[in-house]
């Protein structure tokens, strides 16, 4: 399977504060890659760096490349906000706009004008609501505030909007935190679906969830990458120490 | 090995050797038990053995509840995985053993209502390497030690060995006389149980080696890489 996103030597500071040490990992296209590893150790950060969502922090300096189909989204020529109509992103909570579930999905074709008229318009969010599982429980209230939706369903509501600009890759910050169970499962399944058409990047704190919906596991720590491998493998046979000791759940 | 965050996880997986072990040292002694009723023609031992068998399935029914257990609450990964798939296979493995031990204490059942025959001498030579290479597995499973599962491994070879040399013995004795047909095949079936008390402690040491390794056992990588002898 060819790299999707292939990041190379990267190094993440916040000022003095280094995040990420050298970190190179290749991300298949059409598989989803599950980053984990415990709080602090720079999965969240590299996930940010893969739709340049770092930028906005002051201070933040970055070394090393990150290649979206061979090109460096860092190059000066890039466009962030064209980027990011490529790689979407879904957060830890559900986060839809005060709009109704309609505006939700609409709005990322209406600010890039992805569509002709309103008949094309209204295929878009039907379709994307279709994608993320979400068409059948809301078709007949398109226009009703999306918060009046359960967490589940705004969690697939805002999949339904990242999707909506056509990206290549989704990224995922804990999507499922939030969530109970069933909805929780909902997702997973939601995931393994949409790795047909998209290339995933999850970072996830539950080690069954990552076992659960990924084909490659990265474990990081103290922000280097510490081992990635076929997600299978990773759980019954890690090759690093600190790898077992996290998922083993033992002292370190 | 670090110990987990989670005391009563440590506590399960330690409840786990702790059942094998002790399914381990009952079996051992059914084996002893058993070689002893038919070396002596010993009914009442034969009976013991028949008897105390219950027990070592009960054992194994705890390790198959422990591990479903274990498996559904505390969700392990890595070492820990390995750990129980291994201690199901063993626990499954060991309550074989046991029910060759059953089977050798019917024989000797069988044999006291024959006419008197002598012993073919052999049977307790016999039993001994087998009864080693189960010590030795489990003892292996219990310090994580691939190196002891390899070397129980390829004691089996001695075992088929001494079981050849036995059976053409007993051939001899059948041919001799066919009034021993009788009592040469209950002793027969006698020396294929223990032979396949040796194939089951080799089963043992595979499981352990997968434990300890994470990798499938394969025989003729482990041949290809063994000592010559």
């Amino acid at each position: 399977m060819p790299l999707k996103i292939d990041v190379r030597d990267l190094n993440l500071f916040y000022g003095d504060k280094q995040a990420l040490f050298n970190v190179s990992l290749g991300f298949p296209e059409f598989q989803t890659t599950a980053l984990m590893g415990p709080s602090g150790c720079g999965k969240s950060s590299l996930l940010r760096c893969l739709n340049r969502l770092n930028d906005i922090i002051p201070n933040v300096h970055i070394q090393g490349k990150v290649l979206l189909d061979k090109e460096d989204i860092y190059a000066p020529s890039v466009d962030v906000v064209e980027l990011r109509t490529h790689v979407g992103m879904v957060f830890q909570k559900p986060n839809p706009f005060p709009r109704s579930i309609y505006e939700n999905v609409a709005y990322g074709p209406r600010i890039h004008t992805l569509f002709k008229d309103k008949t094309e318009l209204d295929e878009i969010v039907e379709k994307n609501l279709g994608r993320a599982g979400l068409w059948n429980e809301v078709k007949d209230r398109l226009h009703q505030p999306a918060t009046r939706l359960s967490g589940g369903q705004q969690q697939r509501l805002c999949i339904a909007r990242a999707i909506a600009v056509n990206p290549e890759v989704i990224l995922m910050d804990e999507p499922c935190s939030a969530l109970d169970p069933i909805a929780t499962a909902r997702i997973e399944e939601l995931i393994d679906e949409l790795r047909e058409r998209f290339t995933i990047v999850i970072v996830t704190h539950n080690l069954q969830q990552a076992a659960r919906v990924s084909q490659q596991t990265a474990f990081f720590h103290s922000g280097h990458l510490v081992e990635a491998g076929e997600t299978g493998a990773l759980f019954t046979m890690p090759q690093d120490e600190r790898t077992q000791g996290y998922i083993t759940g033992r002292y370190g | 090995m670090n110990k987990h965050i989670v005391k009563g996880y440590d506590e399960d997986l330690k409840g786990l050797r702790t059942l094998i072990r002790h399914m381990g040292l009952l079996t051992i002694e059914q084996i002893r038990k058993a070689t002893q009723s038919i070396l002596e023609r010993n009914d009442v031992l034969a009976h013991e053995v028949i008897d105390s068998d219950h027990e070592i399935n009960i054992l194994e029914t705890k390790v198959d509840e422990l591990a479903v257990r274990i498996l559904a609450l505390r969700q392990p990964l890595a070492s820990d995985l390995r750990m129980v798939v291994a201690a199901l296979k063993i626990s499954n493995q060991v309550e074989r053993i046991a029910d060759y031990a059953v089977n050798i204490a019917k024989r000797t059942l069988i044999l006291d209502e024959m006419p008197p025959f002598p012993e073919v001498e052999g049977l307790s030579t016999l039993v001994k390497i087998p009864k080693l290479m189960i010590e030795g597995a489990l003892t292996a499973f219990e310090t994580y030690d691939v190196n002891l599962a390899l070397e129980v491994w390829h004691m089996d070879h001695k075992v088929d060995e001494f079981y050849n040399t036995y059976l053409r013995k007993i051939f001899d004795e059948m041919i001799a006389d066919p009034k021993n047909v009788g009592p040469c095949t209950q002793l027969l079936f006698a020396a294929k149980n223990i032979e396949r008390i040796g194939d089951q402690a080799q089963n043992i040491a595979e499981a352990v080696y997968t434990m300890v390794t994470g990798k499938s056992f394969n025989e003729s990588d482990i041949l290809k890489n063994a000592p010559k002898v």
